[in-house]
């Protein structure tokens, strides 16, 4: 791993807490690491887990995933359908042989520009220890993996 | 991942690339120009063909600039790269329209909000200006064009809340010629207001101002006054909500009720009255708040009737002369349509038991804010006098301390706005009616807006003595002679450099507005969301005051943040305003952000139908296939995101749109890692 890793992370924000809370954040100055690319979703409810996957697998290191509070969805309750797919995913993504701990969900209200910006640097620095992911270069474009499969040895009987 | 967007698409569009400057905002931090240029260049084969940079460009020049290329270069999307576009998508959207392009084909990258206002690394900026750019124009390739959506407009309006606030909202609308229902919690309307003797800075009688628009209230045709009463239920979306209210019973009939009073008269039993006396006086157990009470009928107060708890007195129904008490009477659920929603929901006192070292609860002449107003009322429980707990002694010396669990981290970090004017009025209202010495105990003096000033000044001139320290704690234990019997104020006089212990008999808390104990539910009941201190968050703090992020939700009054009596009453007009202009209208244009079931490619798993809380997902048993019925579909886009066969698809954010977004968002650090790799 070099010296100078910069992760690189997709995050995916609701339109109604934490899209606005990076607005707050901007607003109010406060500095967060620029390793974060930010997507905005409608809710986290529309979080499809490929889209992670997708991410990954385009190169990112990361993905943050974000939603209002528990008990204050703008669709009344669909961040919980988010925290089940998410924990799902981090199942899928230790069974593909990935730091489940690449994907993280962050609650954020509305208000809590300063708390999207802590967890986003966190989260940088998290993966930065990890080191880089490296997914692209493990699997092709016909999603075969790209390092040789070494041959069964001969066994003798 | 079978989309492969980039293959499908190159070159077939003609995108324009527009990066903002934003004054120094977004060139301070980013090199727009570079980031224009690369675009130009390296996006290209993208479909790019024209990548400008302007210093301003929600200009009417910049919008002019997007529309000429629309017409000349003949474009067929276009991207933006400014702020957020929850500032600005709506300017450049229209701009395309103007231009001759769906508006939907525009989109807005916020490089202002998410880079040069976070960042600080010119070159890290830069890159990801560019990473984010790609990111908008991988997306646009996909955008659909779309309609707006047009919602008719109810015309009726629910207020919640019927203090002065909403009674002003409630009021501008009926007048407008609108039906209004105004859902109030307590058996009257009128708020905190209602508790006041006098108002600053002019010390107008609160009650004669507020009575007579509380009659108003009451007697308009076009309100629907319903007291007593709480909205359990809110359904729907702007322009047409469903609200369900559970009317208490009041266990008197309305219809026969003359409000005559012979029932309050003759009610055995007395209770100590919380809310409207502040703990300070009686009320019988069937009542109304107070004499001027708006509407005149009384409730029975259930758990303290004697009747209900024990099964005999039901003295108010032998004495009743028009048989209106109806101990049968149980609660009722109404259901109201209405296009529009005012939340004027108030506040509350902080409690100042949490200031332990101040001694309320614990020392009897340490009064709460609203205590004293109560003292200080002509109607309230001493009539006008103010005396000591004992409820003869007049004070000689009163010390008022402010900013109590305001300005204070320990607490509230925010200043309560009112507390410095209130406590002006209550010295002003200790030297009229009893010619004791004042003590002011302040942080620091906040006299803003018309005549408040002026008032602090004729303050001073009275004599009232300001002391300015942040009190430490109040105490009966004397020290010194002089001190025995009476309350120590222990504060560090921070003008004269020194400790000073004041004793005085009475000491008043200006206590801080604090948002209602139930904010956060009632918040949630509505869709809208609350601050970090727990206040109703407006859409805009400066240019959109009282609408919420919630269309058709709007907010009033002391529950967006701690106000005065004139703002409140602003703001309350202000929101009507903006209600009357939604009404007169017809109707409301909303993003057309909806899902939609491909029923050719829908295997009827069902997966999707228990995804929904709006009901909207329909399941057609006799074809085995979803339907999503696109008038209660809400655009969260949850149904989308679980389909295994991709049959469900969502405008705005199609899965097509983000897989091309991540793409674009991750191509820049592709490139700069395989340059990094070849060096």
């Amino acid at each position: 791993m070099s010296e100078n890793f910069e992760p690189v992370i997709i995050g995916f924000t609701c339109n109604w807490c934490s899209y606005r809370a990076a607005d707050l954040a901007g607003t109010a100055r406060v500095k967060y690491p620029p390793n974060v690319r930010l997507i905005r979703l409608m809710c986290s409810g529309r979080l499809d887990p490929t889209f992670v996957f997708k991410a990954l697998a385009e190169g990112a290191d990361g993905v943050l995933i974000t939603g209002c509070h528990p008990g204050e969805c703008h669709y009344l309750e669909q961040n919980y359908k988010a925290l089940r797919r998410f924990l799902l995913m981090r199942r899928t993504l230790a069974g593909l042989g990935v730091e489940p701990e690449r994907v993280k969900l962050v609650w954020a209200s509305a208000a809590e520009g300063v708390r999207l910006a802590n967890e986003i640097a966190i989260l940088v620095e998290e993966v930065r220890a990890l080191g880089p992911l490296n997914w692209p270069k493990w699997v092709s474009g016909d999603g075969h993996s790209m390092v040789p499969i070494p041959e069964a040895e001969e066994v003798p009987a | 991942m079978t989309t492969n967007p980039s293959e499908e698409s190159t070159g077939k569009e003609r995108i324009g690339v527009y990066v903002c400057h934003c004054g120094t905002n977004i060139a301070g931090i980013v090199d727009v120009e570079d980031v224009a240029v690369w675009a130009g260049k390296e996006l290209k084969d993208r479909g790019v063909v024209v990548a400008r940079d302007y210093k301003f460009m929600c200009s009417s020049l910049g919008q002019e600039l997007i529309e000429k290329d629309i017409q000349e270069e003949g474009l067929t999307r276009v991207v933006v790269a400014a702020c957020s576009p929850h500032l600005h998508e709506n300017t450049f959207r229209t701009a395309c329209g103007r231009g001759g392009l769906n508006p939907y084909l525009c989109e807005l990258v916020s490089i202002r909000e998410q880079v040069s206002w976070v960042h600080t690394d010119r070159k890290a900026a830069t890159e990801k200006s560019k990473a984010m750019l790609s990111g908008g124009v991988e997306r646009v390739i996909f955008n659909e064009p779309l309609e707006p959506l047009h919602v008719p407009i109810h015309p009726a309006t629910l207020v919640v809340g019927g203090g002065i606030a909403g009674i002003q909202a409630a009021l501008e609308i009926a007048d407008g010629g609108f039906p209004v229902y105004m859902v109030e919690r307590e058996p009257s309307i009128g708020g905190h207001m209602s508790q006041f003797d006098k108002t600053f800075p002019t010390l107008d009688c609160a009650a004669c101002i507020l009575t007579p628009r509380m009659v108003s209230v009451g007697g308009h045709p076009n309100i629907t006054l319903l007291t007593y009463s709480e909205v359990v239920k809110v359904e729907g979306y702007v322009g047409n909500f469903t609200v369900t209210i559970r009317k208490k019973a009041r266990c008197v009939n309305q219809e026969l009720c003359t409000g005559c009073g012979i029932c309050q008269e003759k009610c055995p039993k007395k209770v100590i009255d919380d809310i409207y006396e502040a703990g300070l006086g009686y009320r019988k157990a069937v009542y109304t708040p107070f004499p001027q009470a708006v509407p005149k009928y009384p409730v029975i107060d259930k758990p303290n009737c004697t009747y209900f708890q024990k099964g005999t007195c039901k003295a108010c129904q032998k004495f009743c002369p028009t048989n209106a008490i109806d101990f049968e009477q149980e609660d009722e659920y109404i259901t109201v349509q209405v296009g529009n929603i005012i939340l004027a929901t108030g506040y509350d006192l902080f409690d100042p038991r949490r200031v332990t070292q101040y001694g309320y609860g614990r020392l009897a002449n340490v009064f709460t804010s609203l205590e004293f107003e109560r003292l200080t009322n002509a109607a309230g429980p001493t009539n006008g006098n103010i005396v000591l707990r004992d409820g003869v002694t007049t004070p000689q010396t009163v010390g008022i301390i402010h900013c109590v669990g305001s300005r204070d981290r320990n607490f509230n970090n925010y200043c309560s706005v009112i507390c410095c004017m209130q406590s002006l009025k209550f010295a002003h209202l200790v030297h009229e009616r009893t010619g004791a010495t004042v003590y002011n105990f302040y942080i620091d003096m906040r006299t803003a807006y018309k005549e408040y000033d002026e008032f602090y000044q004729r303050v001073l001139e009275e004599g009232t003595l300001f002391v300015r320290g942040k009190v430490a704690e109040v105490t009966d234990a004397a020290r010194k002679p002089g001190e025995e019997g009476k309350l120590i104020v222990q504060v560090e006089d921070t003008l004269a450099g020194k400790q000073r212990r004041i004793p005085v008999d009475m000491v008043v808390l200006s206590a801080a507005m604090q948002p209602r104990s139930d904010a956060k539910e009632v918040a949630h009941l509505f869709g809208i969301s609350c601050s970090a201190s727990g206040w109703y968050i407006e859409k805009h703090p400066k240019l959109d005051p009282v609408a919420t992020m919630t269309e058709g939700v709007f907010i009033a009054g002391c529950d967006q943040g701690p106000k005065d009596i004139p703002t409140s009453v602003a703001q309350g007009a202000a929101a009507a305003a903006r209600v009357l202009g939604r009404i007169q209208q017809g109707e409301i244009a909303l993003e057309p952000v909806r899902a939609t079931v491909d029923q050719e490619k829908c295997s009827g798993c069902r997966i999707c139908n228990n995804l929904c809380p709006f009901n909207a997902i329909l399941f057609h048993e006799d074809r085995m296939v979803t339907e999503v019925n696109p008038a209660l579909c809400q655009g969260c886009g949850t149904c989308v995101a679980a389909c295994p066969a991709g049959a469900i698809s969502g405008t705005v954010f199609s899965n097509e749109q983000i897989f091309a977004q991540i793409e674009g968002l991750l191509r820049v650090n592709f490139e700069h890692e395989r340059v990094a790799e070849l060096a």
